[in-house]
């Protein structure tokens, strides 16, 4: 089992859906004069897990706000062609912070998307419910965010991105500041969630345990300027539990995993030779 | 690192102490403020009567109660006109208030332009207004009430506009994201957040348009226009009828002070469950 040159291998089984977008010579300078992102070439699969792994500063984050549509790239464009016909309602977002209406219950949270879209609380309510449910959060409608967990805080968060069943989601960071035993128990559950619709993901860390567990690709930046360093797939099979958390395959794919990521912090240090 | 925490009933000197203290503390909040207002009212009542002095100059504690259940029909119709003031011109004011803060956070370039004008009738004294309103408004209780307003508007406008304009970042991505309107961005997002600032604006503004509607009433009582308890205040300074003196300003403190519980009351009670100035401390 090893990390392997998209390049040169097919992707894990996984990730062999038809292209869903591709970025293409993708670049972003903010009118501070920091060039945040320059020609990054990616494209996403239908049904992937990718991973945007990298340090701070890498871009990863803008590269995430450029697909979301927050953000509109300085150069290249985004190709959404492959996806067929694709607007902002198949988008899910789930941000760093929980990001929760503090005054709204659970239910209000979860339902706001479809409310926005006018549906109903009535209409909302088997949608809202069934979300809650599959991220083990029933009997939580009427609670408020300050009286939850952040664990459970990002669920709701979790579930009101998947409540309008998104074609992609995006993922800034979302469990990084939770603590390691919580992390664990979103990210299996996470996948399981995925494992059960294969909806696409695009996952921004900088934790390389948490791309490997995760993905079936990880794209590794590096900064200064942000861009792609390298990619490569994950060739380890589905579903990933427990087990696979403490197995060596594991273990050997992370170490493999940081080799990349180190050296895509050096390349930062010596960025003024290399040609990009 | 957590502590290993032992439930035993058995507390040590110092929690000991903290627990004598904690119960201390909220016997102490309600009856020293109690006992000292006795006091001060009873020294209050001793000092007239060793110094000998005059009810005209300062009447006694019982005297001041007396003339508030003798004067009262007097006094508390009087009440009536000034707290229709108070409350018209606090509705006006969070009518207006809200009002021009919504059209503020509709655009920058809105509120750049027209909030030195708030700051402008805010600074301004309106003692010093209230003649050019004598001139220009004609209508008793239409003047007293632009008084009242102008006074009590401010702290709503300017706390709500710094309501509207605090929203988690995040959260405007997420509407944006959703394909929100502006409309359902205000309902569902911006108006919610500016409740906590608003209240607090409505807290001050409460006391204010008091005290709007009595300044009002003291500079238009001057020419016998108005029945409110300014008016009953300026003639019994007049007629040096202390008594009735002391018993209005009892009132009118006693209104301000139920305004602010209300008002307390009413964000206390819209904000528990969510935002922390409502939440009790842990520890």
């Amino acid at each position: 089992m090893k990390l392997q040159k998209v390049a040169q291998a097919p992707l894990a089984a996984s990730g062999d859906g038809p292209m869903l977008l591709a970025l293409r010579d993708v670049g972003k300078v903010f009118s501070n004069g920091v060039t945040a992102l320059s020609n990054v070439n990616l494209t996403i699969r239908e049904g992937d897990f990718l991973s945007l792994l990298g340090p701070s500063g890498c871009g990863k984050s803008t590269a995430l706000r450029l697909i979301a549509g927050l953000s509109t790239p300085t150069s290249g464009l985004l190709d959404w062609r492959g996806s067929g016909s694709f607007d902002r309602s198949d988008i899910g977002f789930v941000f760093q912070e929980p990001t929760l209406l503090p005054w709204a219950d659970v239910f209000d949270n979860v339902w706001l998307p479809l409310r926005l879209k006018g549906v109903s609380r009535a209409k909302a309510a088997p949608f809202v419910m069934e979300m809650l449910a599959r991220v083990h959060l029933t009997g939580f409608e009427n609670a408020v965010p300050r009286e939850l967990s952040g664990g459970m805080k990002m669920r709701v968060s979790i579930a009101r991105a998947m409540v309008t069943r998104p074609r992609v989601l995006l993922m800034d960071e979302p469990f990084g500041a939770l603590d390691e035993i919580t992390r664990f128990k979103l990210n299996n559950d996470l996948l399981e969630l995925w494992q059960g619709e294969r909806f696409t993901v695009v996952f921004v860390t900088h934790s390389v345990f948490e791309s490997v567990f995760l993905s079936n690709r990880v794209v590794v930046m590096a900064a200064r300027p942000g861009r792609v360093f390298r990619e490569f797939a994950v060739d380890a099979p589905y579903p990933r539990d427990e087990a696979f958390r403490t197995s060596p395959d594991y273990a050997a794919l992370c170490r493999q995993a940081s080799d990349v990521l180190i050296g895509a912090i050096n390349s930062t240090a010596g960025s003024h030779h290399d040609g990009h | 690192m957590t502590a290993i925490e032992e439930h035993t009933l058995t507390l040590d000197p110092e929690e000991a102490r903290r627990l004598r203290q904690e119960r201390l503390e909220r016997i102490g909040r309600w009856l020293l403020p109690l006992a000292i207002m006795i006091l001060a009212i009873w020294l209050w009542d001793r000092v007239c009567v060793w110094n000998d002095i005059p009810k005209y100059i300062l009447p006694r504690p019982g005297v001041v109660l007396q003339t508030l259940h003798d004067d009262a029909g007097l006094l508390f119709s009087s009440l009536l006109v000034t707290l229709r003031i108070t409350f018209l011109s606090l509705l006006l004011a969070v009518a207006g208030g809200v009002g021009l803060a919504v059209l503020f956070a509709q655009s920058k370039w809105v509120e750049m332009s027209f909030f030195p004008f708030a700051i402008v009738l805010q600074v301004t004294p309106i003692v010093a207004i209230f003649p050019l309103i004598n001139i220009y408004v004609d209508n008793q209780t239409a003047k007293l009430l632009l008084c009242a307003w102008i006074v009590a508007f401010f702290p709503i406008l300017s706390n709500t506009t710094l309501g509207l304009n605090s929203v988690d970042r995040n959260l405007r991505d997420l509407f944006k994201l959703n394909g929100a309107t502006r409309w359902q961005q205000l309902r569902y997002l911006r108006l919610p957040a500016a409740m906590p600032y608003f209240l607090g604006g409505l807290k001050i503004a409460g006391g204010l348009s008091l005290i709007g509607a009595v300044v009002a009433e003291f500079v238009a009582g001057a020419t016998g226009q108005s029945s409110g308890l300014a008016s009953r205040i300026i003639e019994a300074g007049y007629r040096l009828n202390a008594p009735r003196l002391f018993a209005a300003l009892i009132l009118i403190s006693l209104t301000g002070i139920l305004i602010f519980l209300v008002l307390s009351l009413i964000s206390h009670l819209l904000l528990r469950r969510w935002h922390e100035s409502a939440l009790k401390q842990e520890r």
